[in-house]
C-alpha cells in the first residue's frame, strides 16, 4: 500500500502538507487557534438545533413528543460509528507511514467515541420506554451499537494493558482494523437474526419523510455534533501531544513561557 | 578494510523513557568478534535486541551487510533459551532447522547434540535436563547449518556453563569466526580466547 | 565452510515443521488438550439442570446452548496459545527467523484448531442429542462448528497475539474477541435453527464457508504483526 502511494504522483503542496503533518508539534502549533471557534460553533449549532427541536418543532403524529430524542441520539449514533472508522483510518496510518499522530489521535478518539457510543444506547433505550414500554429491547439497531461500544472498551483496554505506548498504539491499530472489517458483517449479521425472530419494528429513519421544520433542526445538531466531536478531538491530541512530547526541547520551552 | 558486517551509526535508543546510549558507533567486519562490555542495565541486551528488531524506539542507522537487518541473516540466542521444555533436544534443533526451510537431513540434528557432549540425550524431554545440559541444548543451535549466518548475537552465552562448556562454545565461535562470519556477544565471565576480538564498552564507562 | 544455505529455504518445510512441533506439544499434555473438551461437555450438562430439562424446551434452545458453549471452549484454550511459547524464547525465535512469519502462524493456528475447534465440532451432535435436538439439525450444526471453529480460533488468536506479554491476559482477552465472535455465533445457530425448521440452512452455511476463506486468508497477517509487537521488549 505505502508501495503504491509513494509511487503515484503527488502534487508537491499535498506532498509537503503530509510530511509536515506527521510532525506533532506542527499539529499543536496549527490547530491552537482553531480550538475557541470550533468550541464556539459547536456550541451555537448544537444549542439552536436542541432548542429548536424540543420546544418549536412540532410533535410526530404517531409517536408525539417522544420523538424528539432523535435530536440527539441521531447524531450520537453516527459519530459513534464514524469515530471507530476514524479510528482504523489512524490505525493504517499508524502501521503503514509510523506517523506517530496518528496514534495520538487514535489514543484520544477511543474515549470520546466510546462516549458518543454510551449516549446513543442511553437516548435509544429513554426512547425504547414510551415507544416499546420497555427500557431495553433487543433491537437490531441497538444491540449493534452496544457491540460497538464493547469494541470500543476492548481498544481502550488494550491501550491501558500495554505499558509501553509506541506498542500500544501499534497493538489497538491492528485490533481497530480487525474490528472495522467486523463492523459491517455484525451490522448485518444482527439485522438479519432480528427479521428471522421478530417482525421488523418501526424505526425512526422509516417514519414517513420528515418535514423540513423537524428535519432542519436535526441538521443543525448533526453539524453541531460534528463540530463537538472534532473539537474534542483536536483538543484531547494537543493534550497527548504535550504528554508524550513532555522530554522534548519544544515543549520544555513552551511550559517555561507559559509559566512566565 | 573490508566492508563491514555490522554498521551502527548514530544510534540514540530508549528503554521505558530513560535514554540508554546516544551516538553510538559500532562496526564489525568479517571474521571478527566484539565483546559488548558495562555495567548492569548499560544497555547491552537492548542494543542486541535493536540489532534483531525487536526494540523499536530507537533512532540511528543499523545494517547488515549494506542492508536493513533481516532476522533470517542472524543468529540471536537471547536470555530466553528457544528450546521449549516439553519436546525433546531433537525435536527442538529439528523445529530450529524448519524455521530456516532448512531441505537437508535430520543428521546435523545428532551430530550438533554431539559436538556440544549431549550424545544419547536426543530422545529426553528438555525440562528434565539440568540448568547446564539445557544452556547446552540451546547452544546447539550454533552448531547448527542454519546457523552459517554473517552475524551471531550471544547474549551471556556462558551463563550456566561448566569449563568443558565454556570451552565447547568459544570453539563455535572460532569455527564462525574462520568461516567468515561476525560475532557480537555479552558476558560477565572473562571472555574467551578468540581470534581478532575486540571490547567495547556502552553506558557509564563509555 | 560448506555453504548448505544455498539452496533456497523451503517453504513446505518451515510450514510442515511448526504443524509436526504444535501438534507433538498439544498430544504431550493429554490434560490440556482433554481440558477444553471437558468443559464444553460441562458446561451443556449444566443447561438442562440451570433452565429446564423439558424436552420441547431444551429442543429450542439446543443450538444456541451448543454454540455458546463451543465459542467458550474455544476461549478458554486461547490464552495459553502464545503464552509458554513467549515465555521459553521459541517465540522470538519464530518471529525472528521464519521468513515469512504468515507460514508458521498459519500452521500454530491450524495445530490449534485440529485438537480445539474439529474435537468440538464432532462432539457436538453428540451432546446436541442429549438437548433433544431436531436430527435433521445435525449435520447444519456439524457443518456450521466445521466452518465457524476456525473463524473463532483465527479472531481468538489475533486476542491472543495482541495480549500475548500482558500480566493480565485472561479478562482482557475475553473482552476483546467475543465480540468479534458474534456473527459466527449468528449464522452458525441459525443454520441449526433454519434446518430444525424444516427450512434451507444453506445460506447461513454459505456465508460461514465465505467468513472462513476470508479469515484463513487475512486473519494470520494481524496475528503475524501483533506477534512481532508481542516479542518486542517489554
Amino acid at each position: 500500500m505505502k508501495y503504491i502511494f509513494d509511487r503515484l504522483r503527488w502534487p508537491d503542496g499535498l506532498r509537503r502538507l503530509w510530511h509536515r503533518m506527521g510532525s506533532p508539534r506542527w499539529f499543536y502549533e496549527t490547530t491552537g487557534p482553531w480550538v475557541p471557534w470550533l468550541a464556539a460553533a459547536a456550541a451555537l449549532l448544537i444549542g439552536v438545533g436542541t432548542v429548536w427541536g424540543l420546544a418549536y418543532a412540532p410533535p410526530d403524529y404517531l409517536q408525539g413528543d417522544s420523538f424528539r430524542i432523535i435530536y440527539i441520539h441521531v447524531p450520537a449514533a453516527y459519530l459513534a460509528q464514524a469515530g471507530y472508522i476514524l479510528m482504523a483510518i489512524c490505525g493504517v496510518v499508524l502501521l503503514v507511514w509510523r506517523m506517530k499522530l496518528a496514534d495520538m489521535v487514535m489514543a484520544t478518539v477511543a474515549p470520546i467515541g466510546a462516549a458518543f457510543t454510551f449516549l446513543a444506547l442511553a437516548t435509544g433505550s429513554i426512547w425504547g420506554k414510551p415507544t416499546w414500554g420497555t427500557y431495553w429491547i433487543w433491537d437490531a439497531r441497538i444491540t449493534s451499537v452496544l457491540i460497538l461500544l464493547f469494541l470500543y472498551l476492548g481498544i481502550m483496554g488494550l491501550r491501558r494493558a500495554i505499558e509501553r505506548p509506541e506498542a500500544a498504539g501499534r497493538a489497538c491499530a491492528i485490533l481497530a482494523i480487525v474490528g472495522v472489517i467486523n463492523i459491517p458483517i455484525i451490522k448485518y449479521s444482527v439485522d438479519w437474526w432480528m427479521t428471522l425472530h421478530q417482525p421488523a419494528t418501526f424505526s425512526v429513519t422509516s417514519a414517513p419523510a420528515m418535514p423540513p421544520i423537524m428535519w432542519l433542526p436535526l441538521l443543525l445538531n448533526v453539524l453541531g455534533f460534528n463540530l463537538l466531536f472534532a473539537v474534542s478531538v483536536i483538543q484531547g491530541t494537543r493534550t497527548e501531544v504535550l504528554l508524550r512530547e513532555r522530554r522534548t526541547r519544544w515543549v520544555t520551552d513552551l511550559c517555561r513561557q507559559e509559566r512566565a | 578494510m573490508s566492508e563491514p558486517v555490522l554498521d551502527i551509526s548514530g544510534l540514540r535508543c530508549e528503554r521505558d523513557d530513560r535514554e540508554l546510549f546516544a551516538g553510538f558507533d559500532l562496526h564489525i567486519g568479517p571474521a571478527e568478534a566484539v565483546q559488548l562490555r558495562g555495567p548492569n542495565g548499560a544497555g547491552k541486551t537492548t542494543l542486541l535486541r535493536c540489532i534483531a528488531g525487536m526494540h523499536p524506539e530507537y533512532e540511528g542507522r543499523i545494517e547488515l551487510l549494506g542492508a536493513p537487518v533481516a532476522g533470517e541473516r542472524l543468529l540471536f540466542v537471547g536470555h530466553r533459551p528457544g528450546i521449549s521444555g516439553l519436546l525433546s533436544a531433537a525435536d527442538n534443533l529439528r523445529w530450529h532447522l524448519d524455521l530456516a526451510g532448512w531441505r537437508g537431513a535430520d543428521s546435523v540434528v545428532t551430530a550438533a547434540l554431539t559436538r556440544v557432549g549431549l550424545t544419547g540425550y536426543d530422545d529426553v524431554p528438555c525440562q528434565q535436563l539440568s540448568a547446564g545440559q539445557q544452556r547446552r541444548v540451546a547452544l546447539a543451535r550454533l552448531a547448527l547449518p542454519t546457523a552459517e549466518v554473517p552475524l551471531w548475537l550471544l547474549d551471556e552465552p556462558f551463563t550456566a556453563l561448566d569449563e568443558a562448556g565454556l570451552k565447547l562454545v568459544s570453539g563455535l565461535m572460532a569455527d564462525r569466526l574462520a568461516g567468515g562470519g561476525a560475532i557480537l556477544f555479552t558476558t560477565h565471565q572473562p571472555a574467551p580466547e578468540l581470534p581478532g576480538l575486540s571490547t567495547r564498552w556502552i553506558g557509564a564507562a563509555a | 565452510m560448506t555453504a548448505p544455505l544455498a539452496s533456497e529455504p523451503s517453504l513446505w518445510v518451515l510450514f510442515r515443521g511448526q504443524l509436526r512441533r504444535d501438534l507433538k506439544l498439544a498430544f504431550g499434555q493429554p490434560s490440556e488438550l482433554a481440558n477444553p473438551l471437558a468443559f464444553f461437555v460441562v458446561v451443556i450438562t449444566l443447561f438442562p439442570l440451570g433452565v429446564s430439562p423439558e424436552p420441547g424446551v431444551l429442543s429450542g434452545m439446543a443450538p444456541g446452548v451448543l454454540w455458546i458453549a463451543a465459542l467458550l471452549a474455544t476461549l478458554l484454550g486461547l490464552e495459553a496459545l502464545f503464552r509458554r511459547d513467549r515465555d521459553d524464547g521459541t517465540l522470538e525465535q519464530m518471529v525472528l527467523r521464519a521468513q515469512p512469519l504468515y507460514l508458521p502462524v498459519v500452521a500454530r493456528m491450524l495445530a490449534h484448531w485440529m485438537v480445539t475447534g474439529l474435537p468440538l465440532t464432532l462432539l457436538a451432535p453428540l451432546l446436541g442429542g442429549m438437548l433433544n435436538l431436531a436430527p435433521e439439525a445435525r449435520l447444519p450444526l456439524m457443518l456450521g462448528l466445521a466452518l465457524g471453529t476456525p473463524v473463532l480460533v483465527l479472531l481468538g488468536g489475533v486476542g491472543a497475539a495482541l495480549t500475548v506479554g500482558l500480566r493480565t491476559g485472561g479478562v482482557l482477552l475475553a473482552l476483546l474477541v467475543l465480540p468479534l465472535f458474534v456473527p459466527v455465533l449468528i449464522l452458525g445457530v441459525s443454520a441449526a435453527e433454519l434446518a430444525s425448521s424444516g427450512l434451507d440452512p444453506a445460506g447461513p452455511l454459505l456465508w460461514l464457508a465465505a467468513g472462513a476463506s476470508f479469515a484463513i486468508t487475512a486473519v494470520p497477517f494481524a496475528i503475524a504483526a501483533a506477534l512481532r509487537i508481542g516479542v518486542e521488549t517489554g
